[in-house]
Protein backbone atom coordinates (compact mmCIF):
# COMPACT_ATOMS: atom_id res chain seq x y z
CA UNK A 1 0.00 0.00 0.00
CA UNK A 2 2.91 2.12 0.59
CA UNK A 3 3.80 1.82 -3.26
CA UNK A 4 0.49 3.93 -3.82
CA UNK A 5 1.47 6.70 -1.62
CA UNK A 6 5.11 6.95 -3.17
CA UNK A 7 5.10 6.29 -6.72
CA UNK A 8 8.50 5.99 -8.02
CA UNK A 9 9.77 9.00 -9.15
CA UNK A 10 8.57 11.02 -5.84
CA UNK A 11 10.59 8.50 -4.14
CA UNK A 12 13.48 9.77 -5.84
CA UNK A 13 12.88 13.14 -4.89
CA UNK A 14 13.76 11.73 -1.35
CA UNK A 15 17.65 11.22 -2.94
CA UNK A 16 17.88 14.79 -3.51
CA UNK A 17 18.92 15.65 0.00
CA UNK A 18 21.58 13.54 -0.50
CA UNK A 19 23.00 14.27 -3.19
CA UNK A 20 22.71 18.26 -1.96
CA UNK A 21 24.66 17.49 1.04
CA UNK A 22 27.27 15.14 -1.40
CA UNK A 23 27.70 18.48 -3.47
CA UNK A 24 27.74 20.95 -0.97
CA UNK A 25 30.66 18.45 1.16
CA UNK A 26 32.47 18.00 -2.15
CA UNK A 27 32.39 22.03 -2.83
CA UNK A 28 34.07 22.29 0.70
CA UNK A 29 36.75 19.55 0.54
CA UNK A 30 38.15 20.93 -2.55
CA UNK A 31 37.97 24.03 -0.05
CA UNK A 32 40.05 22.44 2.50
CA UNK A 33 43.30 22.34 1.46
CA UNK A 34 43.56 25.73 -0.02
CA UNK A 35 46.02 28.31 1.85
CA UNK A 36 44.01 31.44 2.32
CA UNK A 37 47.47 33.42 2.44
CA UNK A 38 47.72 32.60 -1.22
CA UNK A 39 46.02 35.18 -3.24
CA UNK A 40 45.68 35.13 -6.78
CA UNK A 41 47.92 37.84 -8.48
CA UNK A 42 46.56 39.74 -11.17
CA UNK A 43 50.56 40.44 -12.45
CA UNK A 44 51.26 36.54 -12.96
CA UNK A 45 51.74 36.85 -17.06
CA UNK A 46 52.27 40.60 -16.50
CA UNK A 47 55.34 42.82 -17.20
CA UNK A 48 57.13 43.81 -13.93
CA UNK A 49 55.97 47.48 -14.17
CA UNK A 50 58.27 50.46 -14.56
CA UNK A 51 60.22 51.42 -11.35
CA UNK A 52 63.20 53.97 -10.23
CA UNK A 53 64.87 52.27 -7.09
CA UNK A 54 67.79 52.73 -5.60
CA UNK A 55 70.88 49.89 -4.58
CA UNK A 56 71.37 49.12 -1.50
CA UNK A 57 74.82 48.78 -1.70
CA UNK A 58 75.43 51.71 -2.97
CA UNK A 59 72.67 55.01 -2.26
CA UNK A 60 73.89 57.22 -5.56
CA UNK A 61 72.75 54.20 -7.86
CA UNK A 62 69.25 54.16 -9.52
CA UNK A 63 67.75 50.77 -10.54
CA UNK A 64 65.32 50.85 -12.83
CA UNK A 65 63.35 48.16 -14.78
CA UNK A 66 65.57 47.55 -17.35
CA UNK A 67 68.86 46.43 -15.00
CA UNK A 68 66.53 43.39 -14.07
CA UNK A 69 65.82 42.35 -17.72
CA UNK A 70 68.18 40.11 -19.63
CA UNK A 71 68.00 36.95 -18.33
CA UNK A 72 65.36 35.02 -16.40
CA UNK A 73 65.81 35.83 -12.33
CA UNK A 74 64.22 35.64 -9.21
CA UNK A 75 63.23 38.96 -7.30
CA UNK A 76 62.95 37.87 -4.02
CA UNK A 77 61.47 40.18 -1.11
CA UNK A 78 63.23 40.29 1.90
CA UNK A 79 63.74 42.33 5.43
CA UNK A 80 65.92 41.87 8.42
CA UNK A 81 62.82 41.89 10.31
CA UNK A 82 61.76 38.99 9.15
CA UNK A 83 62.27 35.78 10.99
CA UNK A 84 61.33 33.89 7.37
CA UNK A 85 63.73 35.49 5.25
CA UNK A 86 66.62 34.83 7.53
CA UNK A 87 65.31 30.68 7.30
CA UNK A 88 65.63 30.62 3.61
CA UNK A 89 68.85 32.68 3.40
CA UNK A 90 71.36 29.73 3.43
CA UNK A 91 68.75 28.38 0.87
CA UNK A 92 69.46 31.25 -1.53
CA UNK A 93 72.78 31.09 -0.94
CA UNK A 94 73.06 27.65 -1.89
CA UNK A 95 70.75 27.85 -4.99
CA UNK A 96 73.37 30.31 -6.20
CA UNK A 97 76.41 28.56 -5.21
CA UNK A 98 74.82 25.40 -6.80
CA UNK A 99 72.41 26.40 -9.63
CA UNK A 100 73.87 29.81 -11.06
CA UNK A 101 70.37 31.51 -10.42
CA UNK A 102 70.64 34.83 -10.91
CA UNK A 103 68.48 36.41 -7.39
CA UNK A 104 67.64 40.68 -7.44
CA UNK A 105 66.76 41.38 -3.81
CA UNK A 106 64.18 43.70 -2.96
CA UNK A 107 64.73 44.62 0.33
CA UNK A 108 61.52 45.61 1.66
CA UNK A 109 60.60 47.87 4.28
CA UNK A 110 63.88 47.87 6.14
CA UNK A 111 67.13 49.97 7.05
CA UNK A 112 70.39 50.23 5.01
CA UNK A 113 72.82 49.72 7.69
CA UNK A 114 71.48 46.79 9.36
CA UNK A 115 70.46 44.97 6.36
CA UNK A 116 74.40 45.46 4.30
CA UNK A 117 75.01 44.11 8.24
CA UNK A 118 73.01 41.10 7.66
CA UNK A 119 74.36 40.37 3.74
CA UNK A 120 77.99 40.80 4.91
CA UNK A 121 76.76 38.22 7.88
CA UNK A 122 74.75 35.83 6.25
CA UNK A 123 76.04 35.65 2.98
CA UNK A 124 74.88 38.04 -0.30
CA UNK A 125 73.16 35.58 -2.64
CA UNK A 126 71.71 38.79 -4.70
CA UNK A 127 73.04 40.10 -8.20
CA UNK A 128 71.78 43.40 -6.01
CA UNK A 129 69.77 44.47 -4.08
CA UNK A 130 67.49 47.46 -4.39
CA UNK A 131 66.14 49.60 -1.31
CA UNK A 132 62.67 49.92 -1.08
CA UNK A 133 62.51 50.98 2.45
CA UNK A 134 58.54 52.50 1.46
CA UNK A 135 57.59 49.60 0.01
CA UNK A 136 56.94 51.97 -3.25
CA UNK A 137 58.21 49.00 -5.58
CA UNK A 138 56.07 46.65 -3.42
CA UNK A 139 52.72 48.15 -4.27
CA UNK A 140 54.32 48.31 -8.08
CA UNK A 141 54.49 44.44 -7.30
CA UNK A 142 51.70 43.51 -5.38
CA UNK A 143 53.97 42.67 -2.41
CA UNK A 144 52.02 41.32 0.24
CA UNK A 145 54.77 40.34 3.42
CA UNK A 146 57.97 39.10 3.42
CA UNK A 147 59.22 36.84 1.90
CA UNK A 148 58.35 36.52 -1.64
CA UNK A 149 59.90 35.14 -4.32
CA UNK A 150 59.06 36.48 -8.18
CA UNK A 151 59.79 34.38 -11.36
CA UNK A 152 60.62 36.79 -13.81
CA UNK A 153 61.46 35.98 -17.47
CA UNK A 154 64.80 37.50 -19.48
CA UNK A 155 61.70 40.64 -20.79
CA UNK A 156 60.48 41.71 -17.22
CA UNK A 157 57.40 39.14 -17.21
CA UNK A 158 56.00 37.84 -14.20
CA UNK A 159 56.04 33.96 -14.76
CA UNK A 160 55.06 32.42 -11.18
CA UNK A 161 55.23 34.28 -7.77
CA UNK A 162 55.67 32.41 -4.16
CA UNK A 163 54.72 33.42 -0.94
CA UNK A 164 56.54 32.43 1.76
CA UNK A 165 59.92 30.75 2.24
CA UNK A 166 61.86 29.58 -0.90
CA UNK A 167 63.46 26.00 -0.17
CA UNK A 168 63.88 23.11 -1.38
CA UNK A 169 60.13 21.76 -1.65
CA UNK A 170 59.06 25.43 -2.66
CA UNK A 171 62.15 25.29 -5.27
CA UNK A 172 60.64 22.21 -6.73
CA UNK A 173 57.06 24.33 -8.06
CA UNK A 174 59.32 27.16 -9.81
CA UNK A 175 62.17 24.95 -11.06
CA UNK A 176 60.58 23.32 -13.87
CA UNK A 177 59.54 27.32 -15.19
CA UNK A 178 63.40 27.93 -14.21
CA UNK A 179 64.33 25.87 -16.36
CA UNK A 180 62.42 26.13 -19.34
CA UNK A 181 62.99 29.80 -19.55
CA UNK A 182 66.28 28.98 -19.39
CA UNK A 183 66.44 26.38 -22.22
CA UNK A 184 64.84 29.35 -24.33
CA UNK A 185 67.04 31.95 -23.39
CA UNK A 186 70.30 29.83 -24.57
CA UNK A 187 68.74 28.91 -27.88
CA UNK B 1 37.66 61.84 49.55
CA UNK B 2 39.29 59.62 46.88
CA UNK B 3 36.63 57.18 47.67
CA UNK B 4 35.06 58.81 45.03
CA UNK B 5 37.22 60.92 43.62
CA UNK B 6 40.02 58.32 42.58
CA UNK B 7 37.94 56.06 40.65
CA UNK B 8 36.78 58.50 38.25
CA UNK B 9 40.11 60.00 37.61
CA UNK B 10 41.49 56.55 37.05
CA UNK B 11 38.39 55.81 34.73
CA UNK B 12 39.40 59.48 32.74
CA UNK B 13 43.00 58.32 32.39
CA UNK B 14 42.51 55.09 31.20
CA UNK B 15 40.09 56.84 28.72
CA UNK B 16 42.67 58.85 27.33
CA UNK B 17 45.44 56.45 27.42
CA UNK B 18 43.61 53.91 25.26
CA UNK B 19 44.82 54.47 21.69
CA UNK B 20 41.66 55.11 19.09
CA UNK B 21 41.74 51.83 16.39
CA UNK B 22 41.49 53.77 12.95
CA UNK B 23 43.43 56.88 12.80
CA UNK B 24 46.86 55.46 12.52
CA UNK B 25 48.43 58.41 10.76
CA UNK B 26 46.65 61.71 9.50
CA UNK B 27 46.62 62.67 6.19
CA UNK B 28 45.64 66.12 5.00
CA UNK B 29 43.37 66.58 2.21
CA UNK B 30 42.73 69.50 -0.01
CA UNK B 31 38.89 68.92 0.41
CA UNK B 32 36.42 67.17 2.46
CA UNK B 33 35.05 65.63 -0.51
CA UNK B 34 38.84 63.90 -1.14
CA UNK B 35 38.71 62.85 2.88
CA UNK B 36 35.19 61.62 1.87
CA UNK B 37 36.42 59.23 -1.07
CA UNK B 38 39.20 58.61 0.95
CA UNK B 39 37.24 57.09 3.81
CA UNK B 40 34.88 55.22 2.09
CA UNK B 41 37.67 53.52 -0.01
CA UNK B 42 39.81 52.30 2.69
CA UNK B 43 36.85 51.13 4.48
CA UNK B 44 35.71 49.22 1.44
CA UNK B 45 39.13 47.49 0.66
CA UNK B 46 40.47 44.51 2.32
CA UNK B 47 43.65 44.28 3.92
CA UNK B 48 45.40 41.70 1.68
CA UNK B 49 47.58 40.74 4.75
CA UNK B 50 45.10 39.99 7.28
CA UNK B 51 42.39 37.66 7.31
CA UNK B 52 39.26 39.79 7.73
CA UNK B 53 39.86 43.54 7.91
CA UNK B 54 40.08 46.47 6.14
CA UNK B 55 42.48 49.15 5.22
CA UNK B 56 41.38 51.68 7.66
CA UNK B 57 41.52 49.33 10.47
CA UNK B 58 44.37 47.44 9.80
CA UNK B 59 47.34 48.18 11.89
CA UNK B 60 49.87 46.27 9.12
CA UNK B 61 52.40 47.44 6.94
CA UNK B 62 51.10 46.50 3.88
CA UNK B 63 47.89 48.32 4.76
CA UNK B 64 50.08 51.39 5.55
CA UNK B 65 51.16 51.66 2.35
CA UNK B 66 48.02 51.43 1.03
CA UNK B 67 46.24 53.73 2.81
CA UNK B 68 49.07 55.90 1.38
CA UNK B 69 48.44 54.46 -2.22
CA UNK B 70 45.09 55.52 -1.63
CA UNK B 71 45.90 59.09 -0.46
CA UNK B 72 48.33 59.56 -3.51
CA UNK B 73 46.05 58.20 -6.46
CA UNK B 74 43.05 60.18 -4.88
CA UNK B 75 44.92 63.60 -4.31
CA UNK B 76 46.04 62.53 -8.09
CA UNK B 77 42.90 62.80 -9.43
CA UNK B 78 42.18 59.37 -10.07
CA UNK B 79 38.63 58.00 -10.01
CA UNK B 80 37.23 55.71 -7.32
CA UNK B 81 37.33 52.72 -9.92
CA UNK B 82 40.79 53.50 -11.31
CA UNK B 83 41.71 53.24 -7.44
CA UNK B 84 39.73 50.02 -7.25
CA UNK B 85 41.54 48.91 -10.73
CA UNK B 86 44.97 49.52 -9.46
CA UNK B 87 44.50 47.22 -6.40
CA UNK B 88 42.53 44.33 -7.75
CA UNK B 89 45.18 44.23 -10.56
CA UNK B 90 47.92 43.37 -7.85
CA UNK B 91 46.15 42.06 -5.21
CA UNK B 92 43.26 40.01 -7.06
CA UNK B 93 39.66 40.16 -6.27
CA UNK B 94 40.60 39.32 -2.62
CA UNK B 95 41.15 43.04 -2.07
CA UNK B 96 37.42 43.82 -2.44
CA UNK B 97 34.60 43.73 0.38
CA UNK B 98 32.59 43.30 -2.83
CA UNK B 99 33.40 40.99 -4.93
CA UNK B 100 31.81 41.66 -8.80
CA UNK B 101 29.49 39.51 -10.27
CA UNK B 102 31.69 36.87 -12.32
CA UNK B 103 32.11 33.30 -13.02
CA UNK B 104 34.60 32.65 -10.30
CA UNK B 105 32.14 34.52 -7.68
CA UNK B 106 28.97 32.78 -9.23
CA UNK B 107 28.72 30.28 -6.51
CA UNK B 108 29.15 33.53 -3.66
CA UNK B 109 26.73 35.41 -5.04
CA UNK B 110 23.75 32.74 -6.12
CA UNK B 111 24.61 30.22 -3.43
CA UNK B 112 22.15 32.59 -0.60
CA UNK B 113 18.83 32.20 -3.11
CA UNK B 114 19.40 28.73 -4.33
CA UNK B 115 19.41 27.93 -0.56
CA UNK B 116 16.47 30.35 -0.05
CA UNK B 117 14.71 28.14 -2.97
CA UNK B 118 15.58 24.75 -1.87
CA UNK B 119 13.99 25.67 1.88
CA UNK B 120 11.11 26.87 0.24
CA UNK B 121 10.55 23.78 -1.97
CA UNK B 122 11.39 21.40 1.12
CA UNK B 123 8.44 23.17 3.48
CA UNK B 124 6.20 22.56 0.47
CA UNK B 125 7.07 19.00 -0.42
CA UNK B 126 7.05 18.34 3.36
CA UNK B 127 3.26 20.48 3.98
CA UNK B 128 2.18 18.45 0.79
CA UNK B 129 3.35 14.80 2.02
CA UNK B 130 1.27 16.06 5.88
CA UNK B 131 -1.85 16.51 4.06
CA UNK B 132 -2.23 13.30 1.63
CA UNK B 133 -1.01 10.79 4.63
CA UNK B 134 -3.78 11.88 6.54
CA UNK B 135 -6.04 11.85 3.91
CA UNK B 136 -4.43 8.43 2.45
CA UNK B 137 -6.48 5.98 5.25
CA UNK B 138 -8.99 4.36 3.28
CA UNK B 139 -12.21 2.71 5.44
CA UNK B 140 -10.02 -0.54 6.07
CA UNK B 141 -7.12 1.31 7.25
CA UNK B 142 -9.18 3.44 9.55
CA UNK B 143 -11.24 0.31 11.15
CA UNK B 144 -7.83 -1.89 11.19
CA UNK B 145 -6.53 1.42 12.98
CA UNK B 146 -8.99 1.94 15.31
CA UNK B 147 -8.99 -2.20 16.35
CA UNK B 148 -5.52 -1.15 17.30
CA UNK B 149 -6.14 1.31 19.28
CA UNK B 150 -9.06 -0.10 21.44
CA UNK B 151 -6.83 -3.47 21.87
CA UNK B 152 -4.22 -1.16 23.25
CA UNK B 153 -6.13 0.21 25.52
CA UNK B 154 -7.93 -2.82 27.13
CA UNK B 155 -3.91 -3.97 27.58
CA UNK B 156 -2.98 -1.28 29.41
CA UNK B 157 -6.06 -1.00 31.78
Amino acid sequence: MSEDKHPSWQRLLLLIPVLLAFGLGLFLYQGLGKDPNKLESSLLGQQVPDFIGESLAEPVRAISRADILGTPSLLNVWATWCPTCKAEHAYLNELVAREGVRIIGVNYHDQRGPAQEWLVRLGNPYAFSIYDPKGQLGIELGVIGAPETYLVDADGTIVDKLTGELNERTWAQLKPQYEALMARQSQ
Amino acid sequence: MCKWLCPLWLTLLISLSTPSVAAIETYQFASPQLADRFNALTEELRCPKCQNQNLADSDSIISKDLRRQVKLMVDAGQSDDQIRAFMVQRYGDFILYDPPFKTQTLVLWLAPVVLVIIGVMVVIFMRRGKVTASVALNDQERAKLDALIKQQKENSE
